[in-house]
């Protein structure tokens, strides 16, 4: 899967969540979940349950502390990926 | 964690601790009741001489007996005097069928959806004593210690 690619799977998880509908246009790797997109911490669970779902993966507590942006998230998907 | 400890855990008071007791608990569910009194504050207000108990507190009593006890319950390993559980409502869908009036008693029953990364959300009803459906919907919130 390209970056692209990921990215568009990743805004359709995360669409429903979002409070900050303009920072979610405008979304890039450096895109922080809670501090521009106003997500709150339940519906960041939210997120973390459906993109174990999308990508028939399992995440941990540490993946969950580490998954505050959009870079870390591409990062611990692509290594669930893998392994 | 006996039945009485979880209420005694529990992070409210008098006037806003809608629950009496709990009738059975695992870690998949909860089932607990509360009898709402005739001198609750707010019969006072909703409605102006009409006292019926308002959908919020309904929810509201739903969420202590069937998310927060059961939370409690969960997380019981990691609780002790000095390190008690910290709650927030996030979020709730709630469907209404039947008033409860003052005096009437309710039982509430929660079965667990996820309880994972410290969130906890429930399928929850609500029956009054003639075991009809007063409302149900889904609850969830944050619990961690």
């Amino acid at each position: 899967m390209t970056n692209d690619e990921l990215i568009t799977k990743l805004k359709a998880i995360i669409a429903p969540y979002v409070q900050d509908e303009k920072a979610f246009e405008n979304l890039t790797e450096d895109t922080d979940f809670i501090n521009d997109l106003k997500v709150n911490s339940a519906n960041l669970v939210d997120i973390i349950l459906d993109i174990e779902d999308e990508f028939s993966i399992r995440l941990e507590n540490e993946d969950m502390e580490k998954m505050l942006d959009v870079k870390a998230a591409m990062l611990i998907i692509n290594t669930k990926l893998k392994t | 964690m006996i039945k009485e400890d979880i209420i005694k855990r529990l992070p409210y008071q008098a006037p806003f601790l809608f629950v009496d007791g709990i009738d059975a608990i695992s870690e998949n569910g909860i089932t607990g009741h509360y009898r709402f009194k005739e001198d609750e504050s707010f019969y006072e207000g909703h409605f102006k001489d009409h006292p019926i108990t308002p959908g919020v507190i309904l929810t509201e009593c739903m969420a202590q007996i069937g998310l927060v006890c059961l939370g409690i319950f969960l997380l019981k390993d990691e609780l002790s005097e000095v390190r008690k559980p910290q709650i927030a409502l996030t979020s709730h869908q709630m469907d209404f069928y039947l008033p409860v009036l003052p005096n009437e008693k309710v039982t509430v029953i929660s079965e667990k959806e996820v309880f994972r990364f410290n969130k906890l959300k429930c399928k929850v009803k609500m029956l009054n004593e003639k075991g009809e459906l007063v409302c149900r919907g889904t609850i969830s919130g944050m619990i961690k210690v």
